[in-house]
C-alpha cells in the first residue's frame, strides 16, 4: 500500500501516468514516451508478444511433422508457417528484444540520462507495431500469407499473391526501425558517456551493442533495396532478376545474404555482450582477457561482410569463389574460439553460483559452442553440398539463435529482472523454466543433426517413413519447450507483481557496471548527475 | 481426428519402447552414409574427418568448463582468483586453432578440385525443374521424359486421405519413371529450371546443385560399377506448393542392361506422312485425363476445381476453357500474363497439348464439344 501511496505522489510530481491516473493518461503515457526505460519495456514485451506468435507457427510446423502424411494443413499453408515463423523470429522476437535491452541498459550502464534522441527512440519503436500489423495481415489474404521462404528467393517468391507488397512494405518498415534504433545507439555510446568512461572501460554489453549498431546501419539498407527490386520485378515490369529479361534470379542471393551473414551477427553480438556481462558477476572474478574479447567481437563483424556467399555454395559458383567463401568462412572460428576460450577462463578458478541468469548463460556456452561446431561443418563446401538446404542447418542455426540468441535474452532477463522491477523474481520457478527449456530445446533440435544427415531436405510438410522416428520426438520437444515459455510468462507476471520480495540495488554479489549502483527499481530519470568513472 | 490422435500415441509408444529395446533400425539414422560414388566417399571422408577435430575440441573446451563448474564453486568455499588477462595465452588460443584450420582446409580444397572436374564424362543428361517434376532429356540418345511422383504416393500424400503412409516403404520417393544410367560412366548433368529454383540432390550419388531459370550447371556422378541399383533424392531447394512431392530416383545398371534399357526406351523411327495425326474424341479424352492428371492437376485441382490456397480459379466452368479456342491454346502454349505461376507449357508435344486442351474443354460439364487435334496446337506455336 505505501509502494502505490509512493508512487502516486511521484506521479504529482510529472513522473509517469499509471492505469490509476485512468486508461487515457495512461496509454498517453505510453504512445508518447521518450523515456528510455519506457521503450526498453515497450520493445521487451513487443518482442515477447512475437515470440509466442513465432511459436505458435512453430506449434504447426512440428504438428505436422509429427509423423508422416498430411494431417493437419495445406502444404502452400505449412510453406506460409515456416516463411512467417522466421521473418517473426528474426525481425519482431529477437531483434526488438536486444534494442529493448540496449533501451534499459546502455544509458544505465555508460551513465548517461537517457538516449541520445529521445523522440526518434519513440518513433523507431512504434513504427514496429504497424510493420506486424501489416505482416501477419497477410494470413488472412487471398493466397495466403508469404510462403517462399524468409529468403525471399525470386523466381518463387513473385508467384506470392495479394500479400506480397504487404511483406515488402513491412519489410521497409521494420528496415527503417532498425536503422533508427542503430544511430541512436552509436550516438548515445559515442556522445553521452560519463566523465573518465574511456571506450575501452565500457561493459562488453555496450561495445557489442555498439558494433551491432553499425552492422545493422550497414546492411538493413542492402535488404530495403533487394526486396524494392523484388517489388518493381512483380508489378513495374523490370527483370532484375529475371533471366528471361537479362536479369539474373543469382543476384537476388548475393544482395540478400550480403545483407543476411551480418545479420545473423546482428542477432548473436548483443547476447555475446549479455554473457560477457553474466559470466564474471557469478564467477565474481573479473571478464578474462577484455580487450581481446573487444578485437574478436570487431573481427567477427567485419569477416560477416565477406563470408555471405557460403549460403549458397550449391549455386554453382566458381571454383575460386567457393574456396574464397570456404576459407573465409573458416577463418570466423578464429575469434568465435577466442571468445569461448575466454569465457572458460573467466570461469577457471572463480567461486561460482548458479543462480538462473548463469545457468542460461552456461547453457548459452555449451550449446552456442554446439552450433559453432556444425558451423564449421557447414563451411567445408564440398560436405556443405551435402548438408546444404538439409535438417542439419536447420538444427545448426536453431542452435545459434534459440539456444544462442535466445539463451541470452532469458538470461538478460533474469540478470536484469530485479534491476527494472526492484523485486527478485522466484529462484525456484526460474531454474525450472531453465531446466524444462534446456531438456526440451534439445530433444527438439539435437535429431534434427540426424534427419539431415540421413538425407531430409528442410521446408517439406510430409517425408518418408525413415524419418519418422527423429521427427517425432522433435516434435515431442517442440511441444516441450513451447509450453514451458507460458512459465517464463508467469515468472515475469509475478515478478512485476512484486516477486519474492525487494532486489535492494545489488541483487548480485558479483555486478560491477554501473547499473548496479542505481537502486532498484532505478529513478524514472537516472544519472541525472554523471556519475565519475574511476 | 480422434483416430490420428490415437494412432499418434501409439506410434509414442513405439517411438519409447524402440528406444528403451536400443533397437538399431535404419529409422534411427544418426549419420551421413557413404554412398555410392568415389566422391560421395570422399565427402564422407572429409565429414568424419571434421567432425572428430569439433568433438576433440569439444572434449577440451566442455572438458575444461565442467571441471570447472564442479571444483570452482563458491559453496566449497572457493575464493575468487584475480587473474584477467595473458597476452601468451590468448595469442596461443588464435594460433593454434588456426593452424588446426589450415590442416582441416587443405583435404577439403582437394576433395572440391575432384567436384569441380568436369572432363571426359561419357554421358550428358538434360536435367530440367519444373514445379513440381522433372525431365531428362538424355541428349545424344532422342530419349527425353517427365519424372513425377508415383500415382499412389500422390494419392495418399492428400489431406485427409485417409490412406496409412506406412505402408509404402519408399513414401514420396517413388517416381513413375526413373532417371537410369550404366554404373562405372561419368554422367555428367546438364540443370537448369523451367519456373523457379529446384535443386537436384540424390545423397548416396553426393552433393547437390541448385538447377536455375535461365542458367545451365554442371554436375557429375559416377556410380561405382559393383554398385547397381535404386538410389533415392529429392528436390532440396524450396519451390512452391508441392517442393515436398518432386522425387528423384536414379536406377543404376550394368552397362548391358542399361544398353538394353536404351534400345528398348527410344522411340521407334515413325514412317514419314504427309497426312496430319488425327485423333478421335475419346482417343483424345483418354489421353488429355492422363496428361492433364501429371501435368496440370498439381494446381487446376483432379476435377478442374483450382486451389484456394494458391488462388487458383477453377477451370471447371472457365472462361477460357469454355470460351475461344486460340486464347485458351495461347496460355496453354505461353503462359499467363495474370498469374506467374501458369507458366508456358509449349516443351510437351503437340499430340499432348491437344489432348490436355480437348480434355479440358469437354471434361466436368464445361462441354464444348470442340475437339482439338494436334495440327491445331502446331499452327497455334507459331503465334
Amino acid at each position: 500500500m505505501s509502494t502505490h501511496a509512493a508512487t502516486h505522489d511521484h506521479h504529482d510530481h510529472h513522473g509517469p501516468a499509471t492505469l490509476a491516473d485512468g486508461f487515457g493518461p495512461w496509454a498517453m503515457r505510453w504512445l508518447t514516451t521518450t523515456n528510455h526505460k519506457d521503450i526498453g519495456t515497450l520493445y521487451l514485451v513487443f518482442s515477447l508478444i512475437m515470440f509466442f506468435i513465432g511459436g505458435s507457427f512453430a506449434m504447426v510446423i512440428r504438428a505436422e511433422l509429427f509423423q508422416p502424411g498430411l494431417q493437419f494443413v495445406d502444404p502452400m499453408f505449412f510453406n506460409s508457417m515456416t516463411t512467417m515463423h522466421a521473418l517473426v523470429m528474426v525481425f519482431g522476437a529477437v531483434m526488438p528484444a536486444f534494442v529493448g535491452l540496449a533501451n534499459w541498459m546502455i544509458p544505465m550502464q555508460v551513465g548517461a540520462p537517457d538516449m541520445a534522441l529521445p523522440r526518434m527512440n519513440n518513433w523507431s519503436f512504434w513504427i514496429l507495431p504497424f510493420a506486424f500489423t501489416l505482416l501477419l495481415s497477410t494470413l488472412f489474404m487471398d493466397g495466403g500469407a508469404p510462403a517462399g521462404g524468409w529468403t525471399l528467393y525470386p523466381p518463387l517468391v513473385l508467384q506470392t499473391g495479394a500479400a506480397f507488397p504487404f511483406a515488402v512494405f513491412a519489410i521497409h518498415l521494420m528496415g527503417l526501425s532498425s536503422i533508427m534504433g542503430a544511430i541512436n545507439v552509436i550516438a548515445t555510446i559515442l556522445n553521452m558517456r560519463a566523465p573518465g568512461m574511456t571506450l575501452l572501460k565500457m561493459p562488453l554489453f555496450v561495445w557489442t551493442w555498439l558494433i551491432t549498431a553499425y552492422l545493422l546501419i550497414a546492411v538493413m539498407p542492402v535488404l530495403a533495396g533487394a526486396v524494392t527490386m523484388l517489388l518493381t520485378d512483380k508489378y513495374f515490369h523490370t527483370t532484375f532478376f529475371t533471366a528471361a529479361g537479362g536479369g539474373d534470379p543469382v543476384l537476388f542471393q548475393h544482395i540478400f545474404w550480403f545483407f543476411g551473414h551480418p545479420e545473423v551477427y546482428i542477432m548473436i553480438l548483443p547476447a555475446f555482450g549479455v554473457v560477457s556481462e553474466i559470466i564474471p558477476t557469478f564467477a565474481r572474478k573479473p571478464l578474462f582477457g577484455y580487450d581481446s574479447m573487444v578485437y574478436a567481437v570487431a573481427s567477427i563483424a567485419f569477416l560477416s561482410f565477406i563470408v555471405w556467399a557460403h549460403h549458397m555454395f550449391t549455386v554453382g559458383m566458381p571454383f575460386a569463389g567457393e574456396v574464397f567463401f570456404m576459407f573465409a568462412t573458416m577463418l570466423i572460428a578464429v575469434p568465435t574460439g577466442v571468445k569461448v576460450f575466454n569465457w572458460v577462463a573467466t570461469m577457471w578458478r572463480g567461486a561460482m553460483t548458479f543462480e538462473t541468469p548463469m545457468l542460461f548463460a552456461l547453457a548459452f556456452v555449451f550449446l552456442f559452442t554446439i552450433g559453432g561446431f556444425s558451423g564449421l561443418m557447414l563451411a567445408i563446401a564440398p560436405a556443405d553440398f551435402q548438408y546444404h538446404d538439409t535438417y542439419f542447418v536447420v538444427a545448426h542455426f536453431h542452435y545459434v539463435l534459440v539456444t544462442g540468441s535466445i539463451f541470452a535474452l532469458m538470461a538478460a532477463a533474469y540478470y536484469w529482472l530485479p534491476k527494472w522491477t526492484g523485486n527478485m523474481y522466484h529462484e525456484t520457478l526460474g531454474q525450472w523454466h531453465f531446466w524444462l527449456s534446456t531438456i526440451f530445446v534439445n530433444l527438439l533440435f539435437f535429431p534434427q543433426h540426424f534427419l539431415g544427415l540421413a538425407g531430409m531436405p528442410r521446408r517439406i510438410p510430409d517425408y518418408n517413413v525413415q524419418f519418422a522416428d527423429w521427427n517425432m520426438v522433435s516434435s515431442l520437444g517442440g511441444f516441450g519447450f513451447g509450453l514451458s515459455q507460458l512459465l517464463f510468462v508467469y515468472i515475469l507476471v509475478h515478478t512485476v507483481r512484486g516477486g519474492t520480495g525487494k532486489a535492494g540495488p545489488k541483487p548480485w554479489e558479483g555486478g560491477t557496471a554501473l547499473e548496479w549502483e542505481l537502486p532498484s527499481p532505478p529513478p524514472y530519470h537516472s544519472w541525472t548527475e554523471p556519475p565519475h568513472v574511476k | 481426428m480422434s483416430t490420428v490422435i490415437l494412432k499418434g500415441i501409439a506410434r509414442i509408444a513405439i517411438v519409447f519402447a524402440a528406444l528403451a529395446a536400443g533397437a538399431a533400425r535404419a529409422d534411427w539414422a544418426l549419420n551421413m552414409t557413404e554412398g555410392v560414388t568415389e566422391v560421395s566417399a570422399s565427402v564422407y571422408k572429409l565429414h568424419m574427418q571434421i567432425f572428430i577435430v569439433c568433438c576433440v575440441i569439444a572434449l577440451v573446451v566442455f572438458g575444461a568448463m565442467i571441471w570447472s563448474i564442479v571444483r570452482h564453486r563458491k559453496s566449497l568455499g572457493v575464493k575468487p582468483a584475480t587473474f584477467h588477462d595473458s597476452l601468451e595465452v590468448e595469442i596461443a588460443w588464435t594460433v593454434i586453432p588456426f593452424l588446426i584450420l589450415v590442416a582441416m582446409a587443405i583435404p577439403s580444397a582437394q576433395v572440391l578440385i575432384g567436384m569441380e572436374d568436369f572432363r571426359n564424362s561419357q554421358l550428358s543428361i538434360k536435367v530440367t525443374g519444373y514445379q513440381w517434376k522433372w525431365h531428362y532429356d538424355y541428349l545424344d540418345e532422342g530419349v527425353a521424359f517427365f519424372s513425377t511422383l508415383d500415382r499412389e504416393h500422390n494419392a495418399a500424400r492428400r489431406l485427409g486421405s485417409g490412406v496409412d503412409v506406412t505402408q509404402f516403404p519408399d513414401y514420396l520417393l517413388e517416381v513413375d519413371e526413373p532417371l537410369v544410367v550404366p554404373v562405372g560412366k561419368k554422367i555428367r548433368l546438364l540443370l537448369t529450371a523451367q519456373d523457379v529454383l529446384h535443386a537436384w540432390w540424390v545423397p548416396a550419388l553426393g552433393g547437390k546443385k541448385d538447377a536455375i531459370p535461365g542458367y545451365v550447371q554442371e554436375m557429375w556422378f559416377k556410380v561405382d560399377a559393383d554398385k547397381a541399383g535404386v538410389y533415392r533424392g529429392q528436390c532440396a531447394e524450396l519451390c512452391g506448393r508441392d517442393h515436398g512431392f518432386m522425387p528423384i530416383v536414379v536406377r543404376a545398371l550394368p552397362q548391358d542392361e542399361y544398353d538394353a534399357w536404351l534400345a528398348a526406351r527410344k522411340p521407334a523411327v515413325v514412317a514419314v506422312s504427309s497426312e496430319p495425326q488425327l485423333f478421335s474424341k475419346d482417343e483424345l479424352l483418354a489421353a488429355g485425363e492422363k496428361h492433364y492428371g501429371a501435368f496440370c492437376s498439381a494446381c487446376h485441382g483432379g476435377s478442374g476445381e483450382g486451389s484456394a490456397a494458391m488462388s487458383v480459379k477453377p477451370l471447371k466452368g472457365s472462361a477460357i476453357a469454355k470460351g475461344p479456342l486460340a486464347a485458351h491454346l495461347d496460355v496453354v502454349l505461353n503462359g499467363s500474363k495474370a498469374n506467374p505461376m501458369m507458366t508456358a507449357w509449349k516443351q510437351l508435344s503437340d499430340a499432348e497439348l491437344a489432348a490436355i486442351v480437348t480434355y479440358e474443354r469437354n471434361a466436368w460439364g464445361n462441354a464444348t464439344g470442340d475437339l482439338v487435334q494436334p495440327a491445331d496446337v502446331a499452327a497455334a506455336r507459331g503465334k
